[in-house]
């Protein structure tokens, strides 16, 4: 592993989680330094999307720990995990439908930019609110779409804003579920860009189907098969891995050895 | 700035509600009219605030009368001190005072209702609100039992030569108060706190996940609304100078939803429209039929059936068609709509009377007087033509809203048609 000086932007020790007597994550240890892009894959039902879950808040552990930047978080709730710099998008969309584009993403900055439960500011007084929006909107190339409510967008733009969403706060670890699940390959190739350039000097970990994007994005990858992380290295150790590719990677890989390449 | 045509809008309708205030009153001068607009003057009040709640908050409360009647009840506590010399007070400030109240009962009880969202906050609405309405009973000395606790506005000397004593002078003090919550609860809506209550309603779960404490956003929310319901309280505690259990009842907060869904949950304007039209309902249909809440009730049935945006939304549905220069081709098939929908509501009408006359009404003769016509309700004659009226109305009517449907499709088509 990679016992550096600084601590790790997130760190999962012995992390388990059951759902009655169904152990899902049995056990895992995982930890991903600050300005890692880190990819998480694994065959369906293995427990990406419960960790996830796990690290956001969403569930509690059953047992273990995560820790951000060193801090324990284990136990807290989702607002209070987001306010310690933990963001994260979801598998199936989950934005403010009723809302515009523009007020999605102006909610998504209100409270790290200090405005809390404020009814005292008027809101299009508030410069930086508008200003950070903007600066997404731009980012996740949505500013044709500002005004229009964000359920009627189309499922590509949703993803975007999506992101835009996640991103929005400037939380410094992000973890992105699938964000380019259900996506043609040019609206793939656009998303990886995308994620790439919004995650910039930031920690990034995401669950990815596409090994395309995975190897493409990734510094590092940790399979999960069963609620265990079978491995963890760079994509080339990854890859070399004869238990992963036995256990999950191989046949997938020959199938997506196509867009890998053709990404340029 | 892309903004400024836009305020520039907003003052002008803000501009036009405060004259129409000011002016109502002096073209109908009657004390019916008085009391009428007074009335509907609170109401805006009450049921904007309770769209604070279910607009923009997404929580549909069964209790918000708990608010307004609490907030009532401190204010003619206050006032009857005040009278007494026990308390230093202008009347003006009166609804300040339910307003605070409102807002303590809205820091007690909200903290346990705004604990959940969605179906487990309406039953819990529901408890609260049953509870207040038993404790009214309980405790004889605050609530003052089943005659409520009375009080005279007016008191010491007049300033300026107002000393409320008229109802008129109690008009213009509700249309301060109106305009200015009216101003505030708009304000609100445009705050990081407002904002953020519409992003809880549209989904809470994400609004954890951007850094929000849902829980605490309902709470204040609540809190907030409480305050303008106990200020709509404490005007009432003027108006009316008793405040009785009927203040803090299921029936007050079964009221103001009406009022609001009938008006349009969706826009601010909504629940003004809502709150007029229901106080109407309520004082003026009352004054001229015992069936009035049966009118209110199929009236509040039909908008929930065919327009659940309520009237806001039909109104705002034509602003596109206005904007494209369309809707000259709708007002043909509106007025045939209208009218024979006129039809319609003409024997429903006096299928409805004639009802009430020969059953409940039976006692003083089943003599009747309707549009200008007297008859006898027993009589086969008027039964025929409401029947006859029912059919004609019916078909006609069926004929006129199908030709409407279809001219709005086509309309809406081109809209379409156009912007892709």
């Amino acid at each position: 592993m990679n016992p550096g000086v600084t601590k790790p932007a997130l760190e999962l020790a012995g992390v388990k989680k059951s759902f009655g007597n169904t152990e899902i994550i049995r056990g895992v240890d995982l930890a991903i330094p600050k300005g890692e892009r880190h990819a998480l894959i694994g065959p369906n039902g293995a427990g990406k999307s419960t960790l996830f879950n796990l690290m956001s808040g969403r569930f509690p552990v059953s047992a273990g720990a995560i820790r951000l930047d060193g801090e324990d978080i284990t136990g807290l709730k989702p607002f209070q995990i987001n306010r310690r710099g933990l963001s994260r998008s979801f598998q199936i969309t989950n934005i403010f439908h009723n809302l515009s584009v523009f007020e999605n993403l102006r909610c998504a900055v209100l409270w790290a930019l200090g405005y809390k439960y404020s009814f005292w500011h008027r809101l299009d007084s508030l410069a930086d609110a508008r200003r950070r929006a903007e600066e997404v909107l731009l980012a996740i190339g949505l500013e044709s779409r500002r005004a229009r409510p964000a359920g009627l967008l189309t499922y590509a733009e949703q993803r975007a804003l999506e992101i835009g969403i996640t991103i929005a706060g400037g939380a410094g670890v992000v973890l992105l579920d699938e964000p380019t699940a259900g996506m043609s390959r040019s609206e793939t190739a656009h998303v990886v860009e995308l994620v790439r350039s919004v995650t910039e000097g930031k920690t990034l970990l995401m669950v990815e189907h596409d090994m395309g994007v995975v190897f493409n994005l990734a510094d590092r990858i940790s399979v999960l098969v069963y609620g265990e992380v079978i491995a963890t290295g760079t994509p080339e150790e990854i890859r070399a891995n004869s238990a992963v590719q036995e256990a999950y990677l191989g046949g997938l890989h020959k199938e997506e050895s196509g867009p890998e390449e053709s990404h340029a | 700035m892309r903004y400024q045509p836009l305020n520039l809008g907003r003052w002008i309708i803000w501009g036009f509600t405060a004259l129409l205030m000011i002016v109502l009153p002096l073209v109908f001068k009657s004390g019916f009219a008085i009391t009428l607009i007074s009335q509907m003057g609170i109401a805006i009040i009450f049921t904007l605030s309770y769209n604070m709640l279910l607009g923009q908050g997404g929580m549909l409360s069964f209790g918000h009368a708990v608010y307004s009647g609490l907030g009532a009840y401190i204010a003619v506590h206050a006032l009857n001190m005040a009278s007494k010399g026990q308390l230093w007070m202008p009347l003006s400030l009166l609804p300040l005072v339910g307003g605070l109240a409102g807002a303590f009962f809205g820091v007690i009880f909200g903290y346990v209702t705004t604990k959940r969202a969605g179906t487990t906050f309406a039953m819990i609405t529901l408890g609260i609100g049953e509870l207040v309405f038993n404790c009214s009973l309980m405790f004889p000395g605050f609530f003052g039992g089943e005659g409520g606790i009375t009080t005279n506005r007016v008191f010491g000397e007049p300033f300026l030569g107002i000393n409320f004593g008229p109802a008129i002078q109690v008009y213009y003090l509700i249309a301060v108060w109106c305009l200015l919550s009216m101003a505030l609860m708009y304000a609100w809506s445009h705050t990081p706190l407002g904002r953020i209550a519409n992003a809880v309603r549209d989904n809470p779960e994400r609004a954890e996940f951007v850094g929000y404490d849902t829980q605490k956003v309902r709470w204040l929310t609540l809190i907030i609304s409480a305050f303008f319901a106990g200020v709509a309280g404490g005007l009432a505690c003027i108006t009316f100078e008793i405040v009785t259990a009927e203040n803090v009842s299921a029936v007050r907060s079964g009221g103001v939803l009406l009022a609001a869904f009938i008006g349009g949950v969706g826009f601010f304007f909504g629940p003004i429209i809502g709150a007029c039209l229901f106080v109407y309902f309520v004082v003026a249909l009352a004054d001229h039929t015992k069936a009035w809440l049966l009118y209110l009730g199929l009236f509040f049935m039909a908008m929930v059936m065919f327009a659940p945006g309520g009237i806001a939304s039909l109104i705002m549905m034509q602003f596109p068609v206005i904007a494209r220069s369309r809707f000259k081709e709708l007002v043909p098939h509106y007025a045939r709509t209208g009218a024979t929908g006129l039809l319609v509501l003409a024997a429903l009408v006096l299928t409805v009377e004639m009802t009430y006359k020969v059953s409940v009404d039976s006692a003083n003769g089943t003599m009747m007087k309707m549009f200008g016509v007297a008859f006898d309700a027993a009589g086969v004659v008027p039964w025929a033509i409401a029947i006859g009226l029912w059919i004609v109305g019916g078909l006609l009517f069926d004929k006129a809203r199908k030709r409407l449907a279809h001219a709005w499709g086509e309309i809406q088509a081109d809209i379409a048609g156009a912007r892709s």
